[in-house]
């Protein structure tokens, strides 16, 4: 008897989660407001990615062109595919002292995996992430970028 | 020549009639069948990119997407330029395949589907062959694809397309019971196996209202069960792409894919008339016995509105079913036929017979 029952429970809850999801997926077929895909060239005026969008990296620099880099190589040495190459440079400031600054700070996008290891380990948060998606280029040196710009310097304070 | 939109008996009479005094009987009944099969093949093509590309569109509504919207407004070119593709493409010579059952399997696909649609009626009058057993006809005609099926599968000399083609014959084979069971229902009900008298006796109500309870449970099971046999989704574990790689189509290329490809869409396409000549009363517009005015008004729709507006409404249900559930293991997949449907539909059939017997159907 036992059996029999459980017999006509399964067909019945079977027809009735089998309802459930074919009114999940047609309350959808006909709410066509709730599409959330991007109709990408079309509103690429108006597309903004999120904040945290990791699209390429930047070296931010204030207004008197001055970063916050002080080429200490841990980004570089972070990387896990030797996508980040740091090149500094000794300067003598007017005290005598020897201070390093850095030439270039090199960045091989057609290497980078978009971990973020760079960004999370700098000590002095010089690196950061641009929200710019669109990398497609037609030569292949154009991927490798010098993050700092030229004639910039570092910001005082910062050791 | 008298073309009337609600009855084509008249027009295709006409048209019989001037060949008849025109050519010899002989070379009159060549032309007839040469025009006939023209119209189905050129029915065919417009059917299988429409409902490739309406599969593709309710998938993506289904899924929140958009779908096809490159080619053409809202994509309606895809499907073409889809075709123009597939046609372009090379033909792969397989090595150590069996060449003569390699290149028959497509064509005996596409010959099984093509001659179930030669049975179905579109409107009044509009309707190829009315055999008085159509029902059994299309039955058995439908299940004549499998044979296709088995043949891709064993010539490719491959063993994922060997399991996909042997998966697929499992459940074709068993799920033709099914639908065999569950149209016999109303067979019972209509006392008779021509199409063209199923929907006839249709005018006064449609057999899933006038058969009661039986009639929808039968028509649940037709479902399910045609669902099975067009191999589509969740019973597509013959084609399986995650785990066969897409079955006993593997090896074809070009247009034999392309074949393949379009044979189940037609036969998504059969079955969905079936269900709605058998179930749904066919081109019969939707009356109700005693509401005079009301059944002149449906009266008004033409018949093949009608027959186009029910078959839709059965396919866009079995891409409502491909879409929502996940893929049946081959095990659950038997259990299903064996274990439930099948004893479910006897039963069932024998309560239709004994509602019959009482004289309880309206």
């Amino acid at each position: 008897m036992n059996s029999i029952y459980t017999y006509f429970a399964d067909i019945f809850h079977g027809l009735k989660s089998l309802l459930i999801g074919m009114s999940v997926t047609g309350r959808y077929f006909f709410s066509p407001g709730q599409i959330v895909t991007q109709q990408y060239p079309e509103n690429r005026k108006t597309l903004k990615m999120f904040d945290r969008f990791k699209g390429d990296l930047i070296m931010p620099h204030d207004a008197n062109n001055q970063h916050r880099c002080t080429g200490c190589g841990i980004c570089e040495t972070n990387c896990p595919n030797g996508s980040i190459e740091v090149i500094s440079d000794r300067i003598e400031l007017p005290d005598g002292k020897k201070k390093r600054i850095i030439d270039k700070h090199i960045y091989h996008l057609g290497m980078c995996t978009f971990c973020s290891l760079c960004v999370k380990t700098c000590p002095s948060d010089a690196l950061a992430w641009d929200q710019t998606f669109e990398h497609a280029v037609f030569d292949r040196s154009k991927l490798t970028k010098i993050l700092n710009k030229p004639g910039s310097s570092i910001i005082k304070d910062i050791e | 020549m008298a073309f009337n939109i609600y009855d084509f008996t008249s027009f295709n009479q006409s048209i019989d009639k001037a060949l008849y005094e025109w050519l010899p009987p002989f070379w009159a009944m060549i032309v007839e069948m040469t025009i006939i099969g023209l119209v189905f093949l050129l029915a065919y093509a417009v059917v299988g990119l429409l409902l490739v590309y309406a599969e593709r569109k309710v998938c993506a509504f289904m899924q929140n997407r958009v779908g096809p919207n490159r080619v053409g407004p809202y994509g309606i070119f895809q499907t073409i330029a889809d075709f123009i593709k597939l046609l372009m493409k090379e033909l792969v010579y397989i090595k150590d395949s069996d060449k003569l059952l390699f290149n028959i399997a497509p064509f005996i696909v596409i010959i099984a589907s093509f001659m179930a649609i030669a049975a179905i009626p579109f409107a009044k009058g509009l309707h190829a062959i009315d055999f008085d057993i159509g029902i059994m006809y299309v039955v058995a005609v439908s299940s004549l694809g499998v044979v296709g099926i088995l043949l891709a599968g064993w010539s490719s000399n491959n063993k994922y397309s060997l399991i996909g083609a042997m998966r697929s014959g499992a459940q074709i084979i068993s799920y033709e019971l099914s639908v065999g069971l569950s149209l016999l229902t109303i067979v019972v009900l209509a006392g008779t196996m021509q199409f063209s008298q199923v929907v006839e006796l249709q005018s006064s109500g449609w057999f899933i209202f006038k058969g009661h309870i039986p009639a929808v449970i039968a028509f649940i099971v037709f479902l399910i069960a045609s669902t099975a046999e067009t191999n589509r989704g969740p019973f597509d574990l013959a084609e399986a792409e995650s785990e066969l790689t897409a079955g006993f189509h593997t090896e074809y290329s070009g247009i034999k894919f392309a074949f393949f490809f379009l044979a189940e869409y037609m036969n998504m396409f059969i079955v969905a008339s079936i269900a709605a000549t058998v179930f749904l009363g066919g081109w019969m517009p939707f009356h109700i016995s005693g509401l005079e005015g009301f059944n002149h008004v449906m009266d008004f729709i033409p018949p093949l509105i009608w027959y186009i507006g029910k078959t839709a409404f059965i396919i866009w249900l079995m891409m409502l079913f491909k879409w929502t559930f996940p893929r049946l293991r081959i095990d659950q997949l038997l259990n299903l036929e064996w274990k439930y449907l099948l004893p479910i539909n006897l039963v069932n059939i024998l309560i239709m017979a004994f509602i019959v017997l009482m004289g309880w159907h309206f």
